[in-house]
């Protein structure tokens, strides 16, 4: 039996997702999500999305503002949501974290990882660090 | 006392506090203060070499303190002081 936590999405959310992955491409998308938590699995329903702020080629790179994170802490205040996660994607390369992504992580996060090989080819797939810093991966259901 | 912002991930590591009190008086003292209260937050704020992780924004109000004077930023009894977690990624 796979015991990995499962991720959720409301539908909305996660097409929004897609969507700014889409047409991002062939640059990186980024944004934040928000839910609940029940025990270790999780449930997205509402989204923020904010601009990739990277200076420079943002199709294998992506950084988000101060200012947006704080926004998004606020938002989760607001909505009485907790900030569970990042989500990028991976414009023609798996979803799957890079080194530059484990360097950068923080504890805690869902690090979900959108691949785009093109517009109808996309894959989801979601990670956390574990207390020895190392991405385990969470099933995107 | 100046009041510390916690963000959402390292809150599992300063019992769920989202704000907490300190009345240490530059930013380098309050996060060693905090460090010492909840030790798990230790390896978060700082890097091996004891100075404040490059991958965290520290906020005083609405100033960065790398454009204030780093960990010696000085605090008072109304700073809000954030921890703000740098997003990024390739």
């Amino acid at each position: 039996m796979d015991t990995r936590p499962v991720l959720t999405f409301q539908p909305d959310v996660y097409n929004r997702m897609l969507d700014d992955a889409r047409k991002c491409f062939p640059d990186e998308c980024c944004g934040f999500l928000f839910g609940e938590e029940n025990g270790a699995n999780r449930h997205f329903s509402e989204i923020l999305i904010v601009d990739n702020a990277k200076e420079g080629d943002k199709r294998r790179r992506f950084s988000i503002t101060s200012r947006d994170y704080m926004k998004a802490e606020l938002m989760a205040a607001k909505l009485n949501l907790t900030l569970l996660g990042v989500y990028h994607s991976h414009p023609v390369h798996p979803a799957v974290p890079s080194e530059h992504d484990l360097n950068v992580a923080m504890p805690y996060f869902s690090y979900v990882i959108i691949s785009v090989y093109g517009q109808d080819d996309i894959s989801v797939r979601s990670w956390k660090l574990n207390d020895e810093r190392q991405f385990e991966e969470e099933l995107v259901s | 006392m100046a009041t510390v912002i916690i963000p959402t991930p390292l809150r599992k590591f300063t019992e769920n506090n989202a704000r907490l009190e300190t009345d240490e008086t530059t930013v380098k003292s309050a996060l060693r203060s905090l460090s010492e209260k909840y030790p798990d937050l230790r390896r978060h704020l700082f890097d091996d070499s004891g100075n404040i992780r490059s991958f965290l924004n520290i906020f005083v109000g609405e100033d960065d303190i790398r454009d204030r004077n780093q960990g010696d930023t000085p605090l008072d009894s109304n700073t809000v002081l954030s921890i703000v977690p740098a997003i990024a990624g390739g």
